[in-house]
């Protein structure tokens, strides 16, 4: 845990505070909602990697582009998607962001420029490559973050998408997002070379190591971060190192790590270290926090209610959105 | 005036490129190489490398790139080298350009041409010789073009682009040496109908792509037996036309489908099973399939040719369903 001072004013402080809280809260409701089986699928939770979206994200000016992977709900939810549309998605809801035909690991809003949710691993960044070569074609000076679990160096499109944006020199900012585990393997039973820096740099591409546990490391990387890709109009890759808390996916006994693992990890849980510093700092109260919480689950509180009083698409509309209505 | 499906292809691209400034091409070798097929020969000099953009060997990553760029605002014209290649990119074709529009709610059209050379006959042995555009035809979200004519190979492309959705061309190999008039240089083909190539009374032969000229080739025998054969080229392998090949086959009341993939799970089942779904009670006789035989396309000349759909099979088949009685 870092113990320097957070270089921050207060609001904006409490804002990443909030960013956290909001995932945190949300997805502790999903979880509950999944054993009552109002959400069903596939379930995969964010909590304890929430410092990585909720500093990297803001760091994106609101034209730039996303595209993210199946554990994706923090992402949206810091990126601006209501968490209305987006609980209301997991419900499989009309009202949902992509009207219940994606659920969790398939959320799309053209409004935020958020390209998914993509349930195979690594299947997004050829898309972030293109994103961002549209980009350059068309002359703006936008740039594509490319979020992906260090599961996805494994595989061969990570290789070639990474490849072809050095090539080009186009700007993209590649984001993995390192929890150790790809699924149940761990990093040092599944990759030759566990330094993922080492394997991005091979492209030619610069690196950066974060710790991914600590929101504001997080987010001073990722301002420099995107400042260079926009600024250069070529390509970075950033390591966020983190930890997921909870199992892989609801179906997931967690049988492949050390409880003891998880606990030291918790220790380090990028909410709590944060608001111990902003605490002792004297930026935030006890009081304040409990007020945030307050407001944070009062908002997913409503986003259920809203998720509950939705519709159902109907059988009708099946064949809705395969083709574009001409 | 005559010219090749290779130039009739060639002319299509010029045309978008210069109509439209989204409009650019990124493939394997299209560049400085000239393409593999020399199609896009000179275009680099022409419209410059940020608009013909050779790519390395990464078939996953610049079809991927495309659905990229479409979603970007661009109208990328990706060139897969060969059907062949285009396994390497199935993750993207299938799970991204294909889903994103429905998996999205329909916030996010994919306006994405693909273009690939098809089929066998050019003795490239198994793992170059593949057809399987019928595969590709059972993906729900694509549209899949098969060009078999001069004309479509220079009309297909501008509504293809046109299309708001991934539209897939098929271009056989043994095609793009063919020469012919091309009437209408400015006429726009839709991609939406099949056409008949031949009109006949006695049998429909229903096909599509490189065997177009095998089975046209077929008609013109069976007709010198005194058996009018009307010949369908379906164009379009997704949507599939259904209503020009029932009017057809309701007319002359006998069905044979053509088709150079291999017969289980062929598009020639999906056509032949539509016509009993749908006209069996207007059959005179079972459809039948001429497709290709079920073993990788072999090497030597005599094989690969056996392997093949030919002419004479096309003429036995037809002739097996008594067309005359």
């Amino acid at each position: 845990m870092s113990d320097l001072p957070v270089p921050y004013e207060r609001d904006y402080a409490l804002t990443l505070v909030r960013h956290m809280l909001r995932i945190r809260r949300f997805e502790e409701k999903c979880a509950e909602l999944y054993g009552q089986q109002k959400i069903r699928g596939f379930l995969h939770l964010y909590i304890g990697e929430e410092a990585v979206a909720a500093g990297a994200i803001p760091a994106l000016k609101s034209d730039d582009a996303l595209v993210c992977t199946y554990r994706e709900h923090g992402h949206a939810l810091v990126r601006g998607i209501e968490m209305t549309a987006l609980m209301a998605e997991m419900y499989g809801k009309r009202e949902g962001c992509s009207r219940g035909r994606g659920g969790s690991m398939h959320i799309y809003d053209a409004r935020t420029r958020f390209y998914g949710g993509n349930a195979i691993v690594g299947g997004g960044l050829p898309m972030t490559v293109g994103l961002a070569l549209a980009d350059h074609l068309r002359g703006t000076r936008r740039v594509t973050a490319g979020f992906f679990g260090e599961g996805a160096m494994a595989e061969g499109v990570f290789h070639e998408s990474m490849n072809l944006a050095a090539l080009w020199k186009l700007p993209v900012l590649f984001c993995c997002e390192n929890n150790l585990y790809a699924m149940g393997t761990r990093l040092d039973r599944s990759e030759s070379q566990t330094d993922l820096t080492v394997k991005a740099a091979s492209f030619g591409v610069p690196t950066r190591k974060v710790d991914g546990m600590d929101v504001v490391a997080v987010h001073e990387a990722a301002k420099e971060a995107v400042a260079y890709v926009r600024e250069r109009q070529s390509p970075l890759f950033v390591e966020f190192q983190t930890y997921r808390f909870r199992a892989h996916s609801m179906f997931d006994p967690d049988l492949y790590r050390d409880k003891g693992e998880v606990e030291q990890w918790k220790q380090h849980g990028p909410l709590h270290t944060f608001t111990d510093r902003l605490k002792a700092q004297g930026l935030m109260t006890e009081d304040d926090f409990q007020r945030l919480d307050g407001e944070v689950n009062a908002e997913v509180a409503a986003a259920v209610a809203y998720a509950e009083q939705g519709g159902w698409e109907p059988i009708e509309d099946l064949t809705r959105d395969v083709y574009t209505p001409s | 005036m005559k010219i090749t499906y290779r130039e009739a292809v060639r002319q299509a691209l010029r045309d978008a490129l210069t109509r439209d400034p989204r409009v650019f091409l990124m493939g394997e070798d299209i560049g400085r190489y000239g393409g593999s097929y020399a199609v896009t020969k000179g275009f680099l000099e022409e419209f410059g490398p940020e608009r013909i953009r050779d790519t390395p060997l990464s078939e996953l990553a610049f079809v991927g790139c495309g659905v990229g760029a479409a979603l970007g605002g661009m109208r990328p014209i990706v060139e897969v080298m060969t059907v062949n290649f285009s396994l390497l990119a199935l993750d993207q074709i299938m799970n991204n350009a294909a889903l994103l529009r429905h998996m999205s709610g329909g916030q996010f059209s994919v306006p994405l041409v693909i273009r690939m050379a098809t089929g066998a006959g050019r003795q490239l042995a198994a793992q170059h010789s593949h057809s399987l555009e019928g595969w590709y035809a059972h993906i729900p979200g694509i549209k899949i073009i098969a060009p078999a004519t001069i004309e479509d190979a220079r009309g297909m492309l501008a509504p293809a682009l046109a299309d708001p959705d991934p539209v897939l061309i098929f271009e056989h190999v043994l095609l793009y040496n063919m020469e012919g008039e091309l009437t209408v240089p400015e006429a726009e083909a839709d991609i939406a109908h099949a056409r008949v190539r031949r009109e006949g009374a006695d049998v429909t032969l229903i096909t599509y792509g490189g065997t177009l000229w095998k089975t046209l080739e077929a008609a013109e025998a069976l007709a010198e037996d005194g058996i009018s054969a009307e010949v369908i080229d379906l164009r379009v392998l997704r949507p599939l036309d259904d209503a020009t090949f029932l009017e057809s086959v309701r007319k002359t009341r006998r069905a044979v489908v053509v088709d150079e993939g291999w017969r289980s799970g062929s598009l020639a089942a999906e056509v032949s099973a539509r016509i009993m779904e749908q006209a069996f009670y207007d059959l005179d006789a079972p459809v039948a399939r001429v497709c290709s035989e079920e073993v990788p396309i072999p090497y030597a000349r005599h094989l690969e040719e056996a392997a093949l759909p030919q002419v004479p099979k096309i003429v036995a088949m037809v002739k097996a369903l008594r067309p005359n009685k």
